[in-house]
């Protein structure tokens, strides 16, 4: 069991926060932090990392990280973190990136295996993809067999298809390994997937906790199917007008009637939704 | 041709180079931690720090080399320590040259090596905590290696600047031949008694070095900037 108690002040665009989390994490779950740029997430994955103090309690299974007169030092944590930019060490072979972390040639290969890196172990990271040099990044992490393993947007600089292969991937090392897994994320699909629990943050507190269908799924009632998306423009065709919606990385036509078109303005963002009817799903 | 330069001392020039390397030596052994702490630090004397390392840049050597003269001489409690207990002078001879140059030179080893680690991606550094590497380890296997550029730079305009000096040498070290007696003041003897092909000479040398020494440098940047092109983004 993880427990965090924490509180700290931070000097965000918005002025002074305050970051107080409250949180019980069980051991080899998945959990998701959601929630705007600017909430506390990176700063809450900072201090569990012990990159930057707090003050407040952690004590990760028996061992106590953080309270009053202690403060556990990164290199003693033994934990694993996956950067957005990768922070590979560019002087470095893929393979010596690995080993760098911990003499184990028999998980560096392993490691390497299951991510499908075995023949660009020689590699230097600046010759690689950005996929490639996540996968790097997510090995790295596993190298120390770490008790609590923390990402930071890992796959949000990658193209959605690479973002899936590396869902994947994340999801067996999780399974494997059994790490405890503190996610930060965007993307409602991902912590779908990956996921068995999302916490919210807003302004520094928690307002949201509970399974992604509970936190994420946006339909109400009878609908059926409920989008947000940014309305990109509104075109009058004979009698009724013709709606161009962006939700994801899609755009969509709807029509629409005078009435509905009439209070709305370009570029705000809407939602979208019908109700009884049997859609096809090819 | 040949003979004018079979007949020239080249003593000076060896002086010159021998201060230059062990002042580069030491310098980068004591620089390499100090730059090292200025940029990992948010401490308040940073900014005293950095200004005390700059003043050799602004200072006139006169300036530099009379203060060094007075804490090196007899009469400062630092000169009296070191010839009473050790028996050796420091001022008007080779060592006393070295701790002169060493402060000359200070600001062109400490400036580039901070701005190179300064320019690090911090999430690299962190990584390397996070697998549980010290800083000095992380200093001398992550930090190091990746900064070759500024790393070049310092090494090769220390040693430049050393051979370069001129005004506190002259203060410090007097021109005592095969001691103290480095190239540039030579050229400034040279001078004096109008001996001009001689002074032509040594000054073609220190062109001719100092800009293949440049030269070099800046190539060597430019390679590695293309191969490691969009590093330190």
């Amino acid at each position: 069991m993880i427990k965090i108690d924490i509180n700290k002040k931070l000097h965000g665009s918005n002025g002074v926060m305050d970051l107080n989390v409250e949180l019980e994490i069980k051991e080899h779950s998945f959990v998701a932090l959601a929630g705007e740029s600017g909430s506390g997430k990176t700063t809450l994955l900072r201090i569990l990392a012990g990159l930057e103090d707090s003050l407040g309690t952690l004590h990760i299974g028996d061992e106590i990280w953080l309270n009053d007169k202690f403060h556990m030092p990164t290199q003693k944590r033994g934990i694993g973190f996956v950067f957005q930019d990768y922070a590979l060490f560019p002087n470095m072979s893929v393979e010596e990136n690995l080993l760098y972390v911990a003499k184990d040639k028999k998980l560096a290969k392993h490691l390497l295996e299951v991510t499908q890196l075995s023949e660009l172990s020689k590699r230097l990271p600046n010759t690689l993809s950005g996929g490639q040099k996540q996968r790097v990044s997510l090995c790295r992490a596993f190298m120390r067999r770490p008790k609590l393993l923390l990402m930071d947007e890992p796959l949000s600089a990658l193209d959605p298809m690479m973002r899936t292969k590396l869902q994947n991937e994340i999801l067996a090392l999780h399974k494997e390994f059994g790490t405890t897994t503190i996610m930060v994320s965007h993307d409602p699909s991902e912590i779908y997937r990956l996921c068995g629990r999302v916490i919210v943050l807003e302004q520094g507190t928690i307002i949201h906790d509970g399974s992604p269908k509970e936190v994420l799924l946006r339909t109400k009632g009878s609908q059926k199917f409920s989008f947000e998306g940014e309305l990109l423009d509104v075109v009058k065709v004979d009698v009724i007008y013709v709606v161009i919606i962006s939700i994801g990385q899609q755009l969509v036509e709807v029509v629409a009637t005078y009435d509905e078109v009439k209070n709305l303005r370009i570029g705000e963002r809407v939602s979208i939704s019908t109700k009884a009817f049997a859609p096809m799903i090819d | 041709m040949i003979e004018i330069l079979q007949n020239i001392e080249y003593t000076p020039f060896l002086i010159s180079f021998k201060l230059a390397g062990i002042t580069t030596l030491i310098l980068f052994l004591l620089c390499l931690p100090f730059a090292w702490y200025l940029s990992q630090t948010s401490s308040k004397v940073k900014p005293f720090l950095e200004a005390v390392t700059a003043l050799p840049i602004v200072l006139p050597p006169s300036v530099l080399g009379f203060y060094i003269l007075f804490a090196l001489s007899q009469n400062s409690p630092v000169g009296a320590f070191f010839e009473e207990y050790f028996g050796i002078k420091l001022v008007f001879n080779f060592s006393g040259l070295v701790i002169a140059s060493c402060f000359y030179s200070l600001p062109f080893m400490v400036q580039p090596l901070q701005s190179g680690f300064e320019g690090i991606n911090k999430n690299m550094l962190e990584a390397s905590y996070i697998a549980g590497k010290s800083k000095f380890e992380t200093m001398l296997k992550v930090a190091l290696p990746n900064i070759k550029p500024a790393l070049l730079t310092a090494v090769i305009v220390t040693f430049a600047h050393t051979v370069g000096e001129f005004g506190v040498v002259l203060m410090v070290g007097g021109s005592i031949p095969g001691e103290t007696k480095v190239a540039s003041v030579a050229i400034y003897e040279m001078v004096e008694i109008m001996d001009y092909t001689s002074a032509h000479v040594y000054s073609a040398i220190m062109l001719v070095i100092s800009f293949l020494v440049l030269l070099s440098v800046y190539i060597f940047n430019h390679k590695h900037n293309k191969k490691f092109n969009g590093f330190h983004q």
